[in-house]
């Protein structure tokens, strides 16, 4: 065995002769990049700030008046009733399509074809317009002409319940794909695991299959929700009193179209800013045992924090 | 008399056109560790799943204590049981698998306690106790709060037996326990299976690891393409053997 002597280590090691000094290579294209950014910002704000038709004046007056309270309402229950609907019927939908009974799984395709492959708007319309094909709504025994119920289509599709319809159906078709990934994302062998302690289809799939496929599910669903959110604007076609009808009514009567468009940029800005804060919470709650379960708080997240996974302390001390 | 814990014959199992088990007959008595070595896709692990109905066998039968699994008998007839009832019957069976399948959104007691709880309908404060019992008993008890992603291999595999054991079961299957594990970590589980085996529960491991068989099993079972090649007492089955292609296997893997 070699042991070094304290001058044999000094021998090996390069003594500089004198301290040097490091120099960063100046990265100039960064700073005037930066530099014409800002100014254009800076050109923009100010032009925007000069400018006597934006009206701040009437944004003022309009940002909290009671018309654009009511919009805001039908506006947030339209986004959470269409996003429950959809989300429902999306995941009867996801797991009719992971059925092997051949016919569920064909109507449950024939369903997302016919409504990821129309626009929204058309359907929107098309539930506005529903009684032009069907003047009453019949509930009885089909091809016999017998009616237990009947009522006047107008009278039950209200603008807001059409409304809600074409949101919710249209949403049910991508949140199937969504749940459907999220399950199919879940290894196998987790259920083979439930099943071999004893554990029904059922428990299987609420208690180890679902709360896993959730970690998939929640990012794109908290995507799919602020977009409804601003979706519930191409309403305002078959005028359900949302936020963009009732701006839309106030500018056909006043004829300040840009500051009423800026008060409803403002509310579903702060609207959307909002959402995110209960993405963040159930993304942490789902993301239990995981490495990004580990992830910064709600707030420190708000507050401009890493989502870094830092390394579970644990982990070292079980190794 | 009482029947044989894993009593197999003439066991038949096709995926599509192709035939992985070719009519296997074997018997595990009570208390009777018994250990399937062979080649991969030689249908052990096949014929493994198979004792705890997670494949379908295509003819023959399977019973394990006595029962039918999957199956009532109706004359001449076998009908599969619902998933309800087949579910019944595994809990009595344990099941290890290779790439351990802990639930990774529960800590080491919660993934133990989840059958207890919600299948067998045994209080929660009495079968966190009975978990960390397990879990001493597998030398895992400082463990009880880490994700399995806090743990290492050995340790997730160790915490998957004790969540089999907790169910109380007659009869434990190991689906090559050790073969995802680093060398080092082999040994832990390979000792906890140790102590099983001399506690007396019923064992059918599939594994590579030669050593733990000769020591352990009271039967070894060769198998190749899908058939028992030889069987019988590990000394002179894994030591010598009548048949050459066990013969090869031996010299190829040793």
């Amino acid at each position: 065995m070699v042991t070094l002597s304290p001058a044999d280590t000094q021998a090996h090691r390069p003594v500089p002769d004198e301290s040097l000094e490091v120099v960063p290579l100046r990265r100039h294209g960064r700073w005037i990049a930066a530099s014409a950014a800002i100014a254009a910002l800076a050109g923009l704000v100010g032009s925007l700030a000069k400018n006597d038709n934006l009206r701040w004046d009437v944004v003022g007056d309009y940002l909290f008046a009671d018309l654009i309270f009511d919009g805001l309402v039908t506006t947030l229950w339209l986004t959470a009733a269409a996003m429950a609907l959809g989300l429902g019927l999306g995941t009867v939908i996801a797991v009719m399509r992971l059925s092997s009974n051949p016919i569920l799984h064909g109507m449950s395709s024939l369903f997302v074809w016919a409504f990821r492959g129309t626009p929204l708007l058309v359907q929107i319309i098309f539930w506005g317009y529903a009684a032009a094909l069907y003047e009453q709504i019949k509930i009885g025994v089909p091809f016999t002409g017998i009616t237990f119920v009947s009522w006047d289509t107008n009278s039950v599709l209200t603008p807001a319940v059409a409304a809600l319809l074409a949101l919710g159906l249209n949403e049910a078709a991508y949140a199937s794909e969504i749940v459907r990934a999220g399950i199919q994302s879940v290894d196998p062998g987790q259920a083979e695991a439930a099943h071999s302690l004893g554990m029904r289809p059922a428990l299987t799939t609420r208690r180890i299959v679902l709360p896993q496929a959730m970690r998939v599910i929640i990012p794109p669903m908290g995507n799919e929700t602020i977009n409804m959110l601003k979706m519930t604007a191409l309403v305002s076609v078959i005028g359900a009193h949302d936020l963009m009808s009732n701006i839309q009514e106030v500018y056909a009567q006043n004829y300040q179209v840009i500051p009423m468009l800026v008060v409803a940029s403002l509310w579903y800005l702060a609207l959307v800013s909002l959402l995110s804060i209960p993405q963040a919470y159930l993304e942490r709650r789902y993301g239990r045992g995981t490495a990004r379960g580990q992830s910064a708080s709600v707030v420190r997240r708000m507050l401009g924090a890493r989502a870094w996974p830092t390394r579970p302390t644990k982990k070292e001390a079980g190794r | 008399m009482t029947a044989p814990m894993v009593q197999a014959k003439g066991v038949i199992k096709n995926f599509g056109a192709l035939e992985v088990l070719k009519g296997i007959d074997l018997t595990v008595e009570r208390g009777q560790v018994c250990c399937l070595l062979g080649p991969s896709g030689s249908g052990k692990s096949t014929f493994l799943r198979c004792i705890n109905h997670l494949e379908r066998i295509d003819a023959g039968t399977l019973t394990v204590d006595g029962d039918l699994v999957g199956y009532r008998r109706h004359g001449q007839k076998l009908h599969e049981l619902r998933e309800s009832e087949i579910a019944l019957r595994r809990r009595d069976i344990g099941m290890v698998f290779q790439r351990f399948n802990l639930f990774p959104h529960m800590s080491a007691v919660q993934n133990i306690i989840e059958a207890p709880v919600n299948v067998a309908g045994i209080p929660r404060a009495r079968a966190a106790q009975e978990a960390l019992r397990l879990l001493e008993q597998v030398g895992l008890a400082d463990r009880a709060d880490h994700y399995p992603a806090q743990l290492s291999g050995g340790q997730q595999q160790r915490v998957a037996i004790a969540r089999a054991l907790a169910m109380k079961p007659k009869l434990m299957l190991f689906d090559e326990p050790t073969s995802a594990l680093d060398p080092e970590l082999v040994g832990d589980v390979l000792d906890v299976m140790r102590t099983l085996a001399a506690e007396g529960m019923t064992m059918v491991v599939v594994t590579h690891e030669i050593g733990f068989a000769r020591e352990v099993a009271d039967t070894a079972v060769f198998m190749d393409e899908g058939v028992v090649v030889e069987a019988g007492d590990p000394r002179q089955v894994l030591v010598e053997p009548e048949q050459e292609r066990t013969r090869a296997f031996l010299s190829a893997v040793l």
